[in-house]
C-alpha cells in the first residue's frame, strides 16, 4: 500500500514499514520519528545509519546482537528509542522489521 | 567399510538411526551414535510434570531401548568435532572417523545469560520447566502454594517449542481453578514478542483465549535482569514486573560442543541450509532438529518431518546424487488450552496456521486453530505415538513431511 509521508507517496506494508529503501530519506525518517514521539538527535542518526549498514550487510538484527555490537549498548538503545527500540528504530530507518524466529 | 556417525541420541538422532540402519548396513556401512547420557526424556512431558498430570515414569526411558542392535551406541562425552579431519574426539581419548556426520545435539536452556536468573531464588521462586529438575522443583512448589503473582516469562527467541509457555499459562489457569483457588492467583504472561505468538493468525486466536482465561499479557519485554531482592523482573526500558513465582523460559542455546568445535553461531547453532538440511560450511555434515539455525520451530514435530527428508538426502549424498531441496519448515503442534481441551496448529516457513480439519479436510478428526476435546486426546495420545511409532522411524499415516497447503484452504 502507499502512504503519504513528509509530502511523498511511499510504499509501506500493513505495519507501516517501508518496503522500498530507495524511497527513504531524512525527511521521511523525521516524520516517522515524530509519529513515534521521538525527536532525532545526532546520536539517533548514528544509530539509524548503523542499523541500515547492518541490514545492508545482511546481519539479522536482534536485541542480543545490538548488545554485543560495541556500537550502542542496550540501555542507550532503549533511551534513544523507548519501549520497543528495535521495532521503532528499524521503522524510522526504512528497513524491514526484524523477524523474530518462530 | 564407511562410517556414518550421529551425534546425540535424542528425538532426532534416534529417529535417524532407526531410519538409516535399514539402508546403510554391513559390509558397506557402519552406523555409530554417540551420546553420553543414559536416559531418553520425552521432553513435551515436562509441561505436564508441574501439574502432577504426568509422573517421571511416564517420560523417562533408557536411550538403549530405542537404538537398533546393528547401530553402535557409544555413551561417552564428545570433546569436539574436527570437521577438517572428519573426526570426532571423545573425552576418553578415543577418536572416531566419519564419512558422513549427522549433528542432532539439540538445544538447552542457558539461565546464566540473564543477570540474576540463576541467583538466590533459582528453583525457590524462580523456576524453569524446560529441564526435568526444573519441572519437578516447580511441581513441589505448586503442590502447596497458597497463591499470589504467577509470572510466566520468555527471555528471548528462539526457544524450543515456542507454544509451551502459553500452554503453561493455560494449564495453570485450569490447575488453580480445579484447586478452587483461581481467585488467589494473578497470572501474567510476559513475552519479548509484540503479541502472544510469532504468527499473526495464531496470535489472534491465542490472545482471545488469554483474555477469556483472565491472563494478563505484557508484550515487548526485553529482560535485563531478575531482581532477587525485590522479586521482580526488569526490562532494559526500566519496566518492572513483580512475581511470587516466576516460571521463565531462559535463553536457549545449542550445545557447547559447537563452541568447542568452532562450528556454531553466537547461540551455538550450526548454520544450515533450510531446504536440504546440510551444514552450510561442510559438505558431509548434516544437521537435524534444534541444533540447526534454520528459521523453523524448535520442536519434535519439525524434527520428525526433517528426519524423513534428511533420510532421503543422506541416501542421495552417499550415492553421489544431488540433494533434494524439499524441507518447508513444516510444524504441527498441539496447544493445550486447559480444561481438557487443546488447539492444533499446522504451519511452515511461508504459510500461516489456517483453520480447518486435520489430517483429512472436512473430516478431521482434529480441528485446526479451534479448541476441542479431541485435540486434547490427540496431545495425550501423542506420548504413546512418540515412544512406539515416532522414535522407531515409522511413518505416521496421513501426516506428510511437507505441509499439505491446498488441502486446508
Amino acid at each position: 500500500m502507499e502512504k503519504l509521508i513528509a509530502g511523498k507517496s511511499v510504499a509501506v506494508n500493513e505495519e507501516g514499514y517501508l518496503t522500498d529503501f530507495s524511497q527513504w530519506d531524512k525527511s521521511i525518517a523525521e516524520e516517522l520519528a515524530h509519529e513515534a514521539g521521538i525527536s532525532l538527535s545526532p546520536r539517533h542518526w548514528e544509530v539509524l545509519t548503523y542499523l541500515q549498514n547492518e541490514h545492508q550487510n545482511q546481519v539479522a538484527l536482534s536485541i542480543r546482537r545490538i548488545g554485543k555490537s560495541n556500537f550502542v549498548d542496550i540501555k542507550e538503545f532503549y533511551q534513544l528509542f523507548p519501549t520497543a527500540p528495535l521495532k521503532t528504530a528499524t521503522k524510522i530507518a526504512g528497513i524491514p522489521k526484524p523477524v523474530s524466529c518462530i | 567399510m564407511k562410517n556414518l556417525v550421529i551425534l546425540g541420541a535424542g528425538t532426532g538422532g534416534t529417529m535417524m538411526a532407526n531410519h538409516l540402519h535399514h539402508h546403510l548396513h554391513s559390509p558397506d556401512w557402519r552406523i555409530t551414535i554417540i551420546d553420553e547420557r543414559q536416559e531418553h526424556h520425552y521432553q513435551p512431558g515436562y509441561l505436564f510434570l508441574p501439574f502432577d498430570v504426568y509422573s517421571p515414569d511416564d517420560i523417562v526411558k533408557s536411550i538403549k531401548e530405542f537404538i537398533p542392535e546393528d547401530v553402535h551406541l557409544v555413551q561417552q562425552k564428545i570433546l569436539r568435532i574436527a570437521p577438517t579431519e572428519n573426526k570426532i574426539y571423545l573425552e576418553s581419548g578415543n577418536e572416531i572417523l566419519y564419512d558422513v556426520l549427522i549433528v542432532a545435539t539439540g538445544a538447552k536452556i542457558a539461565p546464566e545469560e540473564t543477570e540474576g536468573m540463576r541467583g538466590a531464588e533459582w528453583h525457590k521462586s524462580v523456576f524453569d520447566f524446560y529441564t526435568f529438575e526444573g519441572a519437578l522443583a516447580l511441581r513441589d512448589k505448586l503442590r502447596d502454594w497458597q497463591g499470589g503473582k504467577l509470572v510466566v516469562h520468555i527471555t528471548e527467541m528462539p526457544i524450543k517449542c515456542p507454544v509451551a509457555p502459553l500452554e503453561f499459562a493455560f494449564l495453570a489457569d485450569s490447575f488453580f481453578t480445579q484447586k478452587q483457588m483461581r481467585d488467589k492467583v494473578e497470572i501474567t504472561y510476559v513475552t519479548p514478542l509484540s503479541g502472544a505468538f510469532t504468527k499473526p493468525k495464531a496470535t489472534e486466536a491465542l490472545e482471545h483465549l488469554l483474555k477469556e482465561k483472565n491472563i494478563h499479557i505484557e508484550s515487548d519485554f526485553a529482560i535485563e535482569q531478575v531482581d532477587n531482592t525485590t522479586k521482580e523482573i526488569v526490562d532494559y526500558g526500566g519496566r518492572r514486573i513483580p512475581f511470587d513465582i516466576l516460571v521463565t523460559v531462559p535463553t536457549n542455546k545449542g550445545d557447547e560442543l559447537m563452541a568447542r568445535s568452532g562450528m556454531g553461531d553466537d547461540l551455538n547453532y550450526i548454520p544450515t541450509d533450510k531446504a536440504t538440511l546440510r551444514a552450510k560450511n561442510y559438505e558431509n555434515i548434516f544437521v537435524l532438529g534444534d541444533a540447526s539455525n534454520i528459521p523453523a520451530s524448535k520442536a519434535g514435530s519439525v524434527t520428525h518431518f526433517e528426519a524423513e527428508i534428511l533420510t532421503e538426502n543422506i541416501l542421495r549424498f552417499v550415492h553421489g546424487e544431488p540433494l533434494k531441496e524439499e524441507f518447508d519448515g513444516h510444524a504441527n503442534c498441539f496447544i493445550e488450552t486447559g480444561n481438557g481441551k487443546a488447539l492444533l496448529i499446522d504451519f511452515n516457513y511461508t504459510h500461516e496456521p489456517v483453520e480447518g480439519s486435520f489430517p483429512f479436510q472436512g473430516i478431521g478428526p482434529l480441528r485446526l486453530l479451534k479448541e476441542s476435546r479431541m485435540n486434547h486426546m490427540g496431545k495425550l495420545a501423542f506420548r504413546w505415538i512418540y515412544w512406539n511409532v515416532l522414535l522407531k522411524g515409522t511413518h505416521i499415516p496421513f501426516v506428510p513431511a511437507t505441509m499439505p497447503v491446498p488441502k486446508q484452504q
